[in-house]
């Protein structure tokens, strides 16, 4: 709604500026506001007294624990492992589920023989798995890596699958019009059009393998900042439980940000409905 | 210089198409023995009435579909696939999201492998041709909808094809779009000198366009009559309230009311037996 | 269409059950194919070939069990011993708790974030992050807190499938076509008539859905929560199972809980076709 205002003859109040910011930038003013609200709260419940901090921790601890562990070797060695399971996991998975997704997509026969396995794959929770793999590869990098490898792999195929099956037939159509070759289909308009259903996959299959991750360094580990959580929640170091908690939330965030920011450059053609 | 007899650029011999509904069980004839011809040079449209078969008719002509019978000759030969003789220009312009204008254009000339430089003459000449030169970077979902449909005519022309096959591609523009883009094909055909086949709803718009208006029946499709359009060109819209031009109209319209109304649809439904 | 294809008034009996064949045809190659590690099958077979070397091709039952000695276990779990039963029942409890507090905390959450934006920036943030987040990294902190007694598996259920009920309520509310409010809005519909009318029936699909993802995470959930000491419950046993090398009993326990998840997903399945058969068919 427009009201014209006429300076002379106006009583409506000027807004100051703080409040026109306000005002523009609702959504972030408010999301923050309650962030800063909520950790706020949170150091005040901790520090005062009322809870034993060794239950909640505060902020402040939750940061001095930080950095003294960034300044632990045996930090940055849980994280590489942890990244390492994460890495060689994830990449194998997009590099198996991409083009075997591809593949059941394009071929009707292929995804009936596949389809009761991947169905049960997806059905299973990993964690179940968690004695069986460890029985076979032990407690070391390789039983994680198989973990974040198969939360990862399923999603990605089965979403990949579903975006070749979803190519527009219009396109299709335009392409046999002018006689293209199957290959050509394939490249030039089942492809294109299967990106962003790849990316979702590639997005949501993040999510699983960080899981993985978790899940298996919290069964059975020697290392990895699960590993650390856990053992630091055996130790009620409630404050680096806290920030290992933390460190997890930025991967997934900064994950899943770098991926959207991947998928930008991929499809310069959508209209931005994001 | 040899004399010879003048063979239609296009030509349809008795095509007849019926196709199998597996979920009733029955024999449904869509197109019952069209017979059509159409000079090099010519702008020949087809209308009738709704579900009569113009855009089946047209999808044999290009090859998407196989005839049950009869035949498509172009240039006297017989056609069966699609080709590069043959360019289509769809209702929807279903351009390639992922693809610029540019890329969108020379999209079928990648199909057959026509080389890169080459293309890119040829694409820009076009592009040109339907006034959109300097959108040449931007991606469908940027243009309007008459605009989306000029590059699918640039696409179609740059294929140099024989024969233009047009499936009611202004029939998503609003109103006054459809008027100017009718104009502009007009245009773009006498500077391109195509063959057109032009299907449409809208008696108006053929009349205006074409030299001959072929009238389909109900269905099962075959062409009910064929009225030459004998209105000198260049034509200009205003031709639209002459009088004479509405004689045509009337004279169309009346051929199809009795399709719609008298005779409803001459649908065959044969049970089909097991030694079909 | 073609018009020749569809000619054909028969088609071969194997193509009208590609689907079930193939499927099935692989399955049975599969299970022939792990019997046959633990008999030794494979390891006969390469003898030839390989020489003494074939010998690793016989597996103890302990590393990958086979399907015979699983479907044994499967009997004596089942209708023998009953054991299966008492694990499934302590799970279940858990489950069903856990999981109800997640809808009647969840639902609530993300209709309200839905219809109220101002409600949604403050909601956001945590919603995201929690997300964004392996729920599970919250294990260690819940035992510190409460144990690990039914309260911390019920938390942890009530954590992993919280998210998709609230996320999806959300998103069922934000998409619901804006000219179903005006037509509502235009009749003088009260925010509640409008509520009951327009916003609940059409945010139930995607509110469904969000609770068919819930169901799968919760039952993560379960066995997750029972990592930590428990004496009973599916996880548990899985666990125990495992620690003892008992690898059939692992299977047993695996295919059990892949069963319940199947069977739960298509009640999920059922009930949204019946509350949507207003939709045309996808």
């Amino acid at each position: 709604m427009v009201t014209v205002a006429d300076p002379a003859t106006s009583t409506i109040p000027r807004r100051s500026l703080l409040a026109r910011l306000c005002r523009d930038h609702e959504q972030l003013v408010i999301g923050g506001g309650t962030l800063v609200a909520f950790l706020l709260a949170w150091e005040a419940f901790g520090e005062s007294g009322l809870v034993d901090p060794l239950f909640i921790s505060s902020p402040t601890r939750v940061a001095q624990a930080g950095f003294a562990l960034l300044h632990d070797r045996d930090f940055w060695n849980d994280l590489g492992v942890s990244g390492r399971e994460f890495i060689l996991g994830y990449g194998a998975a997009v590099a198996l589920a991409v083009p075997l997704g591809l593949a059941i997509g394009l071929s009707r026969r292929l995804q009936y023989m596949l389809s009761p396995f991947v169905d049960t794959l997806n059905a299973v929770p990993r964690v179940t798995l968690l004695p069986l793999i460890i029985l076979w590869l032990g407690i070391g990098i390789w039983s994680k890596v198989v973990v974040v490898f198969l939360g990862a792999v399923i999603p990605i195929m089965i979403n990949t699958q579903s975006g070749v099956k979803t190519s527009e037939a219009r396109f299709i159509r335009v392409a046999r019009s002018f006689s293209a070759s199957r290959f050509k289909i394939f490249s030039s308009i089942v492809l294109p059009g299967t990106v962003p259903f790849i990316f979702t996959g590639l997005k949501y299959g993040a999510g699983r393998a960080l899981l993985g991750v978790v899940v298996g360094e919290l069964y059975a580990a020697t290392a990895g900042i699960g590993h650390m959580i856990a053992e630091a929640g055996n130790t009620f170091q409630t404050d680096v439980v806290f920030f290992g908690v933390l460190i997890f939330m930025a991967t997934g965030l900064v994950v899943v940000a770098l991926l959207d920011r991947l998928e930008q450059r991929f499809e310069k053609w959508r209209p931005n409905a994001r | 210089m040899t004399e010879h007899a003048r063979i239609p650029k296009l030509e349809a011999r008795d095509v007849r198409l019926d196709y199998f509904q597996p979920r009733t069980d029955a024999r449904l004839v869509a197109l019952d023995g069209v017979n059509l011809e159409v000079m090099a040079g010519e702008f020949v449209s087809i209308v009738g009435p709704s579900g009569c078969g113009k855009t089946t008719f047209l999808s044999v002509v290009d090859g998407l579909i196989t005839a049950s019978a009869g035949r498509i000759l172009v240039d006297g030969e017989v056609v069966t696939k699609p080709g590069p003789d043959r360019a289509v220009v769809f209702q929807d312009a279903s351009l390639l999201p992922w693809r610029t204008v540019f890329g969108n254009v020379v999209y079928g000339l990648e199909c057959i492998g026509v080389g890169a430089r080459e293309a890119k003459e040829r694409a820009s000449h076009f592009i040109d041709l339907v006034g959109l030169s300097g959108f040449e970077q931007h991606y469908p979902y940027e243009l309007s909808g008459g605009m989306q449909q000029r590059v699918n005519l640039a696409r179609a022309l740059v294929m140099d094809p024989k024969i233009l096959l047009m499936d009611e591609p202004f029939a998503s523009l609003d109103a006054q779009t459809r008027e100017v883009m009718q104009e502009e094909l007009l245009r773009i055909w006498i500077q391109a000198k195509k063959t057109v086949l032009f299907v449409t709803h809208q008696i108006d718009e053929a009349i205006f366009l074409s030299d001959r208006v072929a009238v389909f029946s109900g269905r099962p499709g075959t062409v009910k009559a064929t009225i030459p359009i004998e209105i000198a060109r260049p034509r200009a819209l205003a031709l639209k309230r002459d009088a004479r031009f509405h004689a045509v109209e009337d004279r169309i319209w009346a051929l199809i009311e009795e399709e719609v109304k008298g005779k409803l649809n001459r649908r065959t439904i044969d049970r089909a037996g097991p030694g079909f | 269409m073609r018009a020749e294809r569809n000619m054909r008034a028969e088609r071969s009996c194997y193509l009208l059950h590609e689907r079930a064949i193939l499927g099935a045809a692989m399955v049975i190659l599969f299970l022939l194919a792990w019997e046959g590690l633990e008999r030794g099958w494979w390891a006969d077979l390469l003898h030839p070939l390989l020489g003494a070397a074939a010998e690793r091709f016989k597996l103890k039952p302990i590393f990958v069990s086979s399907p015979t000695l699983v479907a044994q276990a499967a009997f004596r779990m089942f209708f023998v011993t009953g054991e299966i039963w008492r694990d499934l029942g302590w799970s279940a409890i858990g489950y069903v708790l856990g999981l109800v507090l997640a809808i009647a905390v969840g639902i609530p959450l993300g209709l309200a974030a839905g219809w109220y934006r101002r409600f949604s920036y403050a909601v956001a943030p945590f919603l995201s992050a929690l997300n964004a987040t392996p729920q599970v990294a919250f294990l260690p902190l819940i035992v510190v807190w409460i144990g690990t007694g039914l309260g911390a598996r019920i938390l942890v259920i009530f954590l992993l499938a919280v998210l998709p009920i609230a996320i999806n309520a959300h998103a069922a509310v934000r998409t619901i076509d804006p000219r179903l409010v005006k037509v509502a809005a235009s009749f003088g519909a009260s925010d509640w008539r409008l509520f009951r009318t327009v916003i609940l029936p059409g945010s139930l699909p995607l509110v469904l859905a969000g609770l068919r993802l819930a169901v799968g995470r919760g039952m993560i959930g379960v066995v997750v929560g029972e990592i930590y000491g428990s004496a009973s419950g599916i996880g548990a046993m899985i666990n125990q199972a495992g620690a003892r090398f008992q690898t059939d009993k692992v299977f047993v326990g695996v295919l059990t809980i892949v069963a319940v998840g199947v069977i739960l997903a298509e009640v999920v399945q059922r009930i949204e076709r019946r509350v949507e058969i207003w939709r045309p068919p996808a």
